[in-house]
């Protein structure tokens, strides 16, 4: 039984109780509780099932570092999977369920797992799911994935607030013990501006639970005082429930608040990140202890010695009335002592250590508690919950010499520093042989800008294990933090804490150490992905030499808790199988988080309307007034089409077209993106970014140009204006404004650099509305008194002009195919210019089209679109375009990659039409097969179709596709499989499908 | 995340301000090069542990490119120099020097 003993428990609030449930049973804590203590309280030690075996599973630790108290925490659309009950806080109206079971936890199916475990050891799933083929893709896969996994997806949608928080500290110290408090105080004093972050929501980590005195006071009096100096300087900042997430570059750190999971329903933020740039970061993170590898080390009841402490001390929690503690250090000794003190039963302290303990061991001895030096527990006894241990010989194979009854084992089997922020940056670690650990190396930090290290490792999570060698470790940090940002430490001695005298710990990685087969296959190093010592050392016989692989081969360290528990004792039977020392087999690499954090923190409150800024044109609102259907196009929102009525899609840009084709359409251009190049070489520059000749424009006249990059591939295109003899416009797609701006750039700094070019985006300084139809000249002409009349402005000229009274610039360019004219307007006056077309082409039926109608509309017309049929892989040859491709010039960008044999292969894809013979829409994207089949038994290709529309000027469905030799095969019949299994006969076709003489753009 | 320093503007900003644009002090192999020396100027980039240098765009400051010469292990940043130049200056040599002497990168030293 685990139960709440009358008196303890330093952070409860005794006269006040809190109600939740767990698996829809009511139970009861107190505030300060954590879901973990109030289970314990409640005497429900088993709280999940393993991931493989699913074995019943207890809570082990009371910390971070917790593997099996997993549980899925609240509700609907608050439901949240894989939460540690020894991290999360409890609050009235907690509700929690257990994981990886069914039907129940109690009874779950799932455990017969276990009785194969014989055959399902490490890299089973890749020994067993290989053959037949076949198998994989019907029976494996689906069972796999059925099985993969613990903790269930929330429903979507997140109710709650998140957000970022920007700070900018001189030291960020994470870990607010003793360590952290004081490394804190010795940067703040020399003057330095700090931050101070601690996980939990109490200050001053393990050392009230350890006990010791500083300065001749009780330690927890110190935290209290040195916690409200802290408060009082204004140079530092305090943050408990806040974890040090991860370290990265040049100081950057990662902050992850949880502000008010403890306390729901509150108008705060749910969850804060805090992206930090720091000048020194000290990682005070303390250390976590090690489990002992024993067989039935996993079943509930045997937790970390320390863990039992905790929750008899701050929770006022047994996790059993009789207590083995089996341990390798003197440490454990003060869980014995704490129990007895407490008058609780310890039938025994078993001693890994043939010399045994030094002073605690006495005075446990002292109080009469029986200790056993050389001993260990060959097995637990018990299946849901610990009955007894069988004691046996360290030195032997396992032979019981002694059964003693108990309900719970308080194991230790040493410390390891929280090295995981040290290391996340770089900073590498040395294997301490006397402490038996990993610990930071101080010569091989992660360094910053300026090559010096920026993180410094303080008090436990350095090392130093001693109240007192803490304290001095920690002071020295605070120092050296502040100094190397420009602080002269102060004059201030560290504080004097107690230093323990303890016997020295004995590496136990075996327990005991010639344990059988039959006991190291019970012996778990992972408990949440069920890894035993057996598994690592067969996968050390199969070859698994590099501990990242055995790792991956094992999962050893890869479940939700990163192995903070099972690492070493891993890599110490690895290196053991291997023959090798530690150090040399080294550890797994340590990544950022440190504890998984939500993603809606990480989104912040880039989500819904904010996720991204919404680019509008001038007339934007008109659009919107006027029931505009809007696609997003790039950052931009444009209208798709406008429907009327009771109009859908189809209808409305069929209207829309038919309209622009008979009379007259008005579509909104201001998107396309407008590039000045200006100056003496702005010729020469244009000549060498597009594969045309573009110094040989005349002012007053436009090219249309294609742009490649270097790979010869086609990247954007678009018309070139020449506004005089030193300027260009050019004209790109509307996503590609600022990426070709920067390639202008790329090329004029880095490579051409002589070139007296200037480039300017002005894609926002200009309206541009595109007026398309046969009456698109006459609806002009009612609003200007400039001549606009084909001698006048011919196709392809250009021409300032006064329309309604705005200047505009007036191109003869057209994209449907239609007589066309876009007129470029100062911003400002773009959405005046639109309402007087508007009104002025009333006689003509004018109505403004949409994205769709225009794609349509230069689809009919064979027009290429950058990101239909071009995918950057695409070269202007492949589209025919070889017409806008200079022979004149030597060079452009683009030039030489055209001339690799691939890219001058005749067996390419290349552009052709497609028309189906039954006068259908192919389905965009849809393969043409050819016969055979390939080496992965798919059907061969020999093309595919990159736009599809159905036309209604033709009425029946009309394609552009990429088809090997294409051009050559002009007639033949293609097929194209359709999702629904059918297929569709397609005939290859000119593209140009529409007007192909030109008699309608060029009036 | 990287802090660099804009030479041209003179800013000292984080990565987010700027934009990496691969290796640097490329020589460009247009038309009539062979098809090895065109091959390597595109495809066959330094990769090395340690000294490096890069292009970087100030794209959310002044929008010019520059040269960074840092360390692919350490991430030290040795320096950052204006984009129009065939080869490192020699302030930026020395500094390298300086902390890694020995050292090699493509032809330069």
């Amino acid at each position: 039984m685990s139960t709440r003993l009358a008196t303890g428990g330093r952070r409860l609030d005794r006269s006040r109780r809190v109600a939740f449930t767990f698996n829809g049973k009511r139970m009861q804590g107190h505030p300060g509780d954590t879901l973990a203590s109030a289970l314990l309280a409640n005497d429900q030690m088993l709280v999940g099932r393993s991931f493989k075996y699913h074995r019943p599973r207890g809570i082990v630790a009371s910390g971070a570092e917790e593997p099996n108290a997993l549980v899925g925490l609240g509700e609907g659309a608050r439901f949240e999977p894989n939460q540690r009950a020894t991290t999360t806080e409890l609050f009235d109206g907690l509700s929690c369920i257990s994981q990886n079971h069914w039907p129940s936890l109690e009874t779950d199916i799932g455990a017969v797992n276990g009785w194969f475990a014989r055959f399902l050891p490490a890299g089973f799933y890749y020994k067993m799911f290989i053959h037949p083929r076949p198998f994989w893709k019907h029976v494996y896969e689906p069972f796999i994935r059925r099985s993969a996994g613990l903790g269930k997806v929330p429903n979507p949608g997140d109710p709650d607030r998140y957000e970022h928080f920007h700070f900018f500290c001189d030291v960020a110290v994470i870990g607010g013990g003793v360590a952290g408090l004081q490394a804190a105080l010795a940067a703040a004093e020399a003057g330095a501006r700090v931050l101070l972050m601690e996980q939990t929501a109490h200050w001053g980590g393990r050392a009230p639970v350890d006990g010791g005195a500083v300065e001749g006071q009780p330690v927890v009096d110190w935290i209290d005082a040195t916690l409200a100096r802290l408060q009082d300087m204004p140079h530092v900042t305090l943050r408990n429930r806040c974890m040090g997430a991860g370290v990265y570059d040049h100081g950057y750190l990662l902050g992850y608040e949880r502000v008010s999971d403890h306390a729901p329903g509150s108008d705060a933020p749910r969850h804060r990140l805090w992206r930090i740039r720091a000048g020194q970061i000290v990682t005070a993170t303390g250390a976590i202890e090690r489990p002992l590898s024993f067989a039935g080390n996993d079943v509930p009841g045997v937790m970390l010695a320390s863990a039992v402490r905790d929750y008899a001390v701050d929770y006022g929690v047994s996790a059993g009335d009789r207590t083995v503690v089996v341990t390798n250090n003197d440490d454990a000794y003060r869980t014995a002592i704490t129990l007895k003190t407490l008058g609780l039963e310890i039938p025994a302290i078993l001693d890994a250590r043939q010399q045994g303990g030094g002073a605690l061991a006495e005075e446990a001895r002292g109080m009469g508690i029986r200790v056993e030096n050389g001993k260990g527990i060959a097995k637990v006894k018990g299946g849901r919950r610990v009955t007894g241990v069988a004691i046996c010989a360290q030195a032997g194979e396992g032979a019981v010499l002694e059964e003693i009854g108990c309900d719970a084992v308080a194991m230790s089997g040493g410390w390891s520093p929280v090295v995981h922020l040290w290391s996340h940056c770089g900073g590498k670690l040395i294997w301490d042989e006397a402490l038996a650990l990993f610990r930071p190396d101080p010569a091989q930090p992660p360094r910053g800008a300026d090559g010096a290290g920026f993180v410094l490792a303080a008090g436990s999570a350095n090392g130093a294990l001693s109240l007192g060698a803490v304290l001095a470790d920690a002071h020295a940090a605070g120092q050296a933090a502040a100094e190397a940002t420009g602080h002269a430490p102060g004059a201030t001695p560290a504080p004097q804490g107690t230093e323990d005298t303890e016997a020295p710990i004995a590496p136990v990685w075996l327990m005991p150490q010639g344990a059988r087969t039959a006991l190291r296959m019970k012996s778990w190093l992972d408990y949440q992905n069920d890894v035993k010592v057996s598994d690592v050392q067969l996968a050390a016989r199969e070859g698994y030499e590099s501990v990242e692989h055995a790792k991956r081969y094992t999962t050893l360290g890869m479940a939700t808790d990163q192995g903070k528990l099972s690492n070493i004792n891993g890599l110490a039977i690895l290196s053991d199988a291997l023959g090798q020392p530690i150090p040399q087999t080294g550890t797994t690499t340590f990544r950022p988080p440190y504890t998984p954090i939500s993603f809606s923190a990480i989104a912040g409150a880039a989500r819904g309307p904010l996720f991204q800024p919404v680019r509008k044109t001038p007339i934007h609102g008109w659009h919107e007034a006027n029931g505009a259907d809007f696609e997003p196009v790039g950052q931009w929102h444009r209208p798709y089409c406008f429907p009327r009525g009771e109009e859908g899609r189809h209808e409305a840009v069929n209207r829309e077209i038919r309209q622009t084709r008979e009379s007259v359409g008005l579509l909104d251009a201001s998107t396309l993106g407008k590039i000045i190049v200006k100056g003496p070489d702005a010729g020469r520059f244009l000549d060498m970014l597009y594969t045309n000749m573009m110094s040989t424009l005349k002012p007053g006249r436009c090219r249309y140009g294609l742009m490649c990059n270097e790979n010869g591939f086609l990247m954007d295109d678009g018309v070139v204006v020449r506004l005089d003899e030193e300027t260009f416009l050019c004209h790109t797609t509307t996503g590609g404004a600022e990426a070709i701006h920067g390639h202008m750039e790329d090329w004029l700094q880095c490579e051409w650099w002589d070139w007296k070019v200037h480039t300017a985006n002005v894609t926002e300084q200009y309206a541009q509305l595109a007026v398309a139809g046969p009456n698109a000249r006459k609806l002009l002409q009612k609003l200007s008194n400039d001549d606009l009349s084909a001698e006048a402005l011919p196709f392809m000229g250009w021409t300032e002009a006064r329309i309604s009274g705005i200047p505009a610039r007036v191109h003869r360019i057209s994209f449907t195919g239609e007589l066309s004219f876009e007129l470029a307007v100062p911003a400002g006056r773009g959405l005046a210019l639109w309402e007087a077309l508007m009104v002025a082409g009333e006689e003509f039926g004018v109505m403004p089209y949409g994205t769709e109608a225009m794609h349509v509309m230069r689809a009919e017309k064979g027009f290429i679109m950058i990101g239909d049929e071009t995918d950057g892989t695409v070269i202007p040859q492949d589209l025919g375009l070889d017409w806008a491709i200079s022979k004149k010039k030597h060079d452009y960008i683009g030039k030489r990659a055209q001339q690799r044999a691939h890219m001058a292969d005749p067996n390419r894809w290349k552009l052709v039409g497609l028309e189906t013979l039954d006068g259908s829409v192919l389905p965009d994207g849809a393969y043409a097969t050819a016969p055979g089949h390939n080496a992965n038994g798919q059907r061969n290709t020999q093309g595919r179709v990159t736009s599809s529309y159905h036309s209604p000027t033709l009425g029946r469905g009309i394609a552009m596709g990429l088809v090997h030799r294409g051009p050559d095969r002009m007639g033949e019949v293609l097929e194209f499989p359709t999702l629904d299994g059918g297929i569709l006969k397609a005939r290859i076709v000119d593209p140009v499908i529409y007007d192909k003489d030109g008699e309608k753009q060029n009036v | 995340m990287l802090i660099l320093h804009c030479p041209c503007c003179g800013v000292t900003g984080e990565e987010t301000e700027f934009h990496q644009g691969g290796e640097a002090h490329l020589k460009r192999e247009g038309p009539g090069s062979s098809d090895e020396a065109f091959h390597t100027y595109l495809f066959a980039k330094e990769n090395p542990r340690g000294v490096h240098f890069e292009r970087w765009r100030h794209a959310y400051g002044c929008g010019k490119w520059f040269i960074a010469a840092r360390d692919t292990v350490t991430l030290e940043v040795y320096g950052t120099y204006p984009a129009q130049t065939h080869e490192p200056p020699p302030e930026i040599r020395e500094a390298i020097t300086a902390k890694r002497p020995g050292w090699r990168w493509r032809a330069f030293a």
